[in-house]
């Protein structure tokens, strides 16, 4: 009996070196001075010190969290009205959006972002350094996640809620607004949450339709892999560092507050 | 007019329309067209007689097998450990495995080349071995989760029913246990098998150099030509629908 209990604890130790040595092993190394993982260097904060201080970086950080940010809202807002129109229509209708809805989901990011320069830039000349190209993208990639989150949530709502608001003399904006999507708000926030982390690791639809002078960090990471400075490259690490401890924080605070809803 | 919640989501038919079915249908405009906008069959037979995309589409189809049945020996026993042990912290455990799909994939993909660099000493001496590397490390949670997710829900009193009537733990696994969990399985092979068949810059990033279907369609953007470039998207989407079909088929029975 002993060896059903410890196979499977020695397996997910194995599988998570495997996911987390890496990324564990580059943040140990930004630390230090050395330019490559192995070499011998003694304790450094300069990559964080380049990170910060180089205009290149700071900007392309800074411009993949605005970017984010943007087609988060606007993902979500667009998204989450789409489910709730999507949800009172006819069957026909919403079987047809809901088909539309999974196009971008299964479609390769390179053909979503392709296609969209083929639309916008090259059939109807909108010039990429209007970032139009790369929003309307990115929320073709993003959106329908939204769209996904939100549909449960309101197949689970009490469906007499909406009625019962409009009889308490309610007007149907304040039926939805106060009503309806303060009962969805958690998937709503997921649905987000969602749109942000797609939206930052996204390379593909980036790379298409993004103006020449703006980068993110998945398209800055990629050129940087093709000869970068080392002083870039050791940079680099400190970024994944940094967004690493964050992942970490967020984990540390779900799981507090798991405890305390446990309690 | 009278207000109806149905009309909430015009805005996003909408946009499904202009920013989803219009771009993949002047896709398939541009496949069939040259540059002077007249029909051609030119670009498709071109593709199926160029002897190198034919290569490039075997190839990747080759990696994006190799990458899912890989993930999926992987990813199945540990979401089954995941989700069979009784860990006190079995949330925890799955949120560890779900971090790595938050921090960029560009730079954890930086991360693994600076492990293999330091192991290997040069990159180019295992090509292979290195792109299903570094695919398998991209992918192994999008294969995890979905196979948790089933596998965590399945019906416990189904097992404990085999048991009773007396199957050992292998006819346990093969009769009870791996058809209940099919639909986990379908899903996490969609979420695997056609991002790595598309996915470029995995291989791009560990050595300059790739034949993955996406990558086609990245060096003819970089040569302006939308006609080509349009018919390898148009290729990728029939063979995405062909695969979702299968999918459907497969997860109905």
């Amino acid at each position: 009996m002993k060896r059903k209990r410890t196979a499977p604890v020695i397996w997910l130790v194995i599988v998570y070196c495997f996911l987390y040595l890496p990324i564990v092993l580059l943040t140990v190394y930004s630390f230090t001075s050395a330019s490559m993982i192995g070499q011998r260097g003694h304790f450094s904060l300069k990559n964080f010190r380049t990170l910060f201080l180089t205009p290149d970086l700071r900007g392309m950080i800074i411009g993949t969290l605005v970017l984010a940010l943007v087609v988060g809202i606007l993902s979500t807002i667009l998204g989450t009205f789409g489910a709730i129109g999507a949800f009172y229509s006819r069957r026909k209708s919403r079987m047809v959006i809901e088909l539309m809805n999974q196009i971008p989901v299964v479609n390769a990011d390179v053909v979503t972002g392709f296609s969209m320069c083929i639309l916008l830039v090259v059939v109807l000349g909108v010039n990429k350094d209007t970032y139009i190209p790369l929003v309307a993208g990115q929320m073709a990639l993003c959106t329908p996640f939204v769209y996904l989150q939100v549909m449960p949530a309101l197949s689970q709502m009490d469906p007499d809620m909406y009625e019962a608001a409009l009889d308490l003399y309610c007007s149907p904006r304040e039926a939805i607004f106060k009503v309806v999507l303060r009962k969805l708000a958690p998937s709503i926030g997921s649905g987000f949450f969602t749109a942000v982390t797609l939206s930052m690791d996204d390379y593909f639809v980036t790379t298409y339709t993004k103006p020449a002078v703006f980068d993110t960090i998945s398209t800055y990471t990629v050129n940087a892999t093709k000869g970068a400075q080392t002083e870039i490259k050791t940079a680099l690490w400190a970024l994944s560092a940094l967004i690493f401890f964050i992942a970490i924080a967020v984990v540390v605070i779900a799981n507090a507050k798991g405890k305390e809803e446990a309690e | 007019m009278k207000f109806k919640r149905s009309m909430l989501g015009i805005p996003y038919v909408v946009f499904l329309v202009i920013f989803v079915l219009l771009p993949l249908a002047v896709v398939f405009v541009f496949a069939f067209t040259d540059g002077s906008g007249r029909f051609t069959f030119q670009n498709f037979l071109g593709f199926f007689r160029s002897s190198r995309t034919i290569a490039t589409l075997v190839y990747s189809l080759f990696v994006a097998l190799v990458t899912t049945v890989i993930c999926l020996l992987i990813a199945y026993p540990t979401a089954m450990a995941l989700a069979r042990s009784g860990f006190r912290r079995k949330n925890i455990l799955l949120l560890m495995a779900i971090v790595p799909m938050w921090i960029n994939f560009t730079l954890r993909v930086t991360a693994l080349k600076e492990v293999l660099d330091a192991i290997e000493g040069n990159l180019a001496y295992h090509p292979f071995l290195n792109t299903i590397i570094g695919q398998v490390y991209d992918f192994l949670p999008f294969m995890i989760l979905p196979l948790f997710n089933v596998l965590d829900e399945m019906d416990v009193s189904l097992i404990e029913a085999g048991r009773d009537l007396g199957a050992d733990r292998r006819s346990l696994f093969f009769s009870v246990i791996l058809p209940l969990s099919k639909p986990g399985i379908m899903s996490g092979i969609t979420m695997v098998f056609l991002p790595a068949m598309t996915n470029y810059v995995v291989l791009d990033m560990l050595y300059n150099s790739t034949y993955i279907m996406g990558s086609l369609i990245g060096s003819y953007f970089n040569a302006y030509d939308w006609h080509n470039g349009s018919m390898i998207s148009a290729i990728l989407l029939l063979i995405i629908v062909l695969f979702s079909m299968l999918e459907k088929k497969g997860a109905a029975r």
